[in-house]
């Protein structure tokens, strides 16, 4: 469990898989480890990274055979991001998503205007950000800029 | 531990760890893939029409990258489309899993003719960035897509079928904000000068006639009751997001006049428009010519 928990996020190498919420269960029985992971997104590219990291890094550990398996469900929320990841993201200049809490599985809301949500710039701690685009550098970020400090900066996005 | 740079802890690792885009394992391997008791040709034809909307999908947006009105909007398509191929890919090797013929993902998705694809014409029609098309044209597109789709895997997350629900929902939160990004920009145009309003009506009218299909039944949905979702049942709800947006952007609903079938077939029978065979032949190429290239 331990080795499988530094393994580090491909892309987000601040972050271990463990911080991420990703690395769902490892079980181990005569030297055979067995670790599930669940995807951020459908597409996420970092995953086979991510699988072959965790084999590379049990195997180096000693382990004699590693399984490294799937689980789609429950979805990965980033709800999941340990408070330790969540700092960890700040500290390197990423502003780290707000917590969600449990959500309803009625209806999708539509929303109309981007969100105005409140976001503070990792690196002066200023509310008077806005988001310059939804969409980042991965899946998971979106772009933001800071009014005082005028940096941009990413945000790892609810979901 | 801190960094001053995201990327510093890089530096640590052996070599190997730079392996991006070889070795991609299986998109399921691990994940619970008890088949239910039903047809199971019906259910692997059921996948693929999912998958195949997703795929085409995820290719017609792709064509947009480096070519949108603004850098933003380059990555967005991409990463939408990027979230639209991880959904394709698990529908996909779901669909040759219960298939049971050895047929993977790939060679689903690159070996298989145009009669064999089964992804509805909404998904498949230019709207640019080439002929015929514009950037409102696409918007007006998601905005439908992601409409549809949204009603139709919302009530696919109670599907017999394990993986359908697990891929419902987990697709269901990217769907979200796809359509929240349509939406936002149809808002935006269609709100915006004359000109472009005029582009955004132009792109409804462009979109709407594919509408109807979405809501049709083919005969695999009607046998599939429990695990597929009935698409009749989704039209209200869609034809309510749909005139919410478009009231708020000051946009007319064009009339409902639905595209002709041929024969009474569309895109669920593998019949195809003529945008089509374009479409295919740049997405499978690389693979035909050279099957399993990797880099």
């Amino acid at each position: 469990m331990e080795v499988a928990a530094r393994v580090r996020d491909p892309e987000l190498p601040v972050l271990t898989l463990a911080d991420l919420g990703v690395l769902r269960d490892v079980t181990e029985e005569d030297g055979r480890v067995s670790v599930t992971i669940t995807p951020t997104y459908s597409g996420c590219p970092a995953l086979d990274e991510m699988g072959a990291d965790l084999r590379r890094s049990l195997l180096a550990a000693g382990f004699a055979a590693v399984d490294v398996r799937l689980s789609l469900s429950p979805a990965w929320t980033t709800d999941w991001i340990s408070e330790d990841g969540l700092r960890k993201l700040r500290e390197a200049g990423i502003a780290p998503p707000s917590r969600l809490g449990p959500r309803s599985t009625g209806p999708v809301p539509l929303n109309l205007t981007p969100p105005s949500q409140r976001v503070s710039c990792p690196r002066c701690g200023s509310f008077r950000t806005s988001e310059l685009s939804r969409f980042g550098s991965t899946a998971c970020k979106a772009l933001r800029r800071c009014a005082d400090c005028a940096e941009p900066f990413e945000h790892v996005k609810e979901i | 531990m801190s960094f001053d740079n995201a990327y510093e802890s890089l530096i640590d690792h052996e070599d190997t760890h730079w392996a991006f885009g070889t070795g991609f394992t299986e998109a399921l391997a691990g994940v619970d893939r008890d088949v239910p008791d039903v047809d199971r040709a019906d259910l692997a034809a059921y996948c693929l029409m999912l998958g195949d909307d997703a795929l085409i999908l995820s290719h017609r947006l792709a064509e947009w990258c480096s070519r949108a009105p603004e850098l933003e909007e380059d990555v967005a398509l991409a990463n939408i489309a990027l979230d639209l191929l991880g959904q394709a890919r698990l529908l996909l090797t779901r669909a040759g899993e219960v298939e049971g013929g050895g047929r993977d993902e790939d060679a689903l998705a690159f070996l298989r003719d145009e009669r064999d694809l089964l992804n509805v014409h909404l998904a498949e029609i230019e709207c640019g960035p080439f002929a015929g098309g514009d950037f409102a044209t696409t918007m007006a597109r998601l905005l439908v897509f992601s409409s549809w789709k949204i009603a139709q895997y919302s009530r696919l997350r109670g599907s017999a079928d394990p993986v359908l629900a697990a891929v419902a929902a987990k697709g269901l939160k990217e769907l979200a904000y796809h359509r929240d990004h349509a939406a936002q920009w149809v808002v935006r145009l269609g709100d915006g000068t004359d000109e472009s309003h005029k582009r955004m009506q132009a792109g409804l009218e462009r979109v709407w006639p594919f509408l109807d299909e979405l809501f049709a039944p083919s005969p695999v949905e009607t046998r599939l009751a429990g695990v597929a979702v009935d698409p009749a049942e989704l039209r209200s709800e869609v034809d309510g997001v749909l005139d919410t947006v478009l009231s708020a952007a000051g946009l007319t609903r064009p009339a409902d006049v639905p595209a002709a079938r041929v024969n009474g077939r569309a895109g669920r029978d593998g019949v195809h428009t003529e945008a089509f065979g374009y479409l295919l032949a740049e997405m499978q190429h690389l693979h035909r010519s050279l099957p399993g290239a990797k880099w």
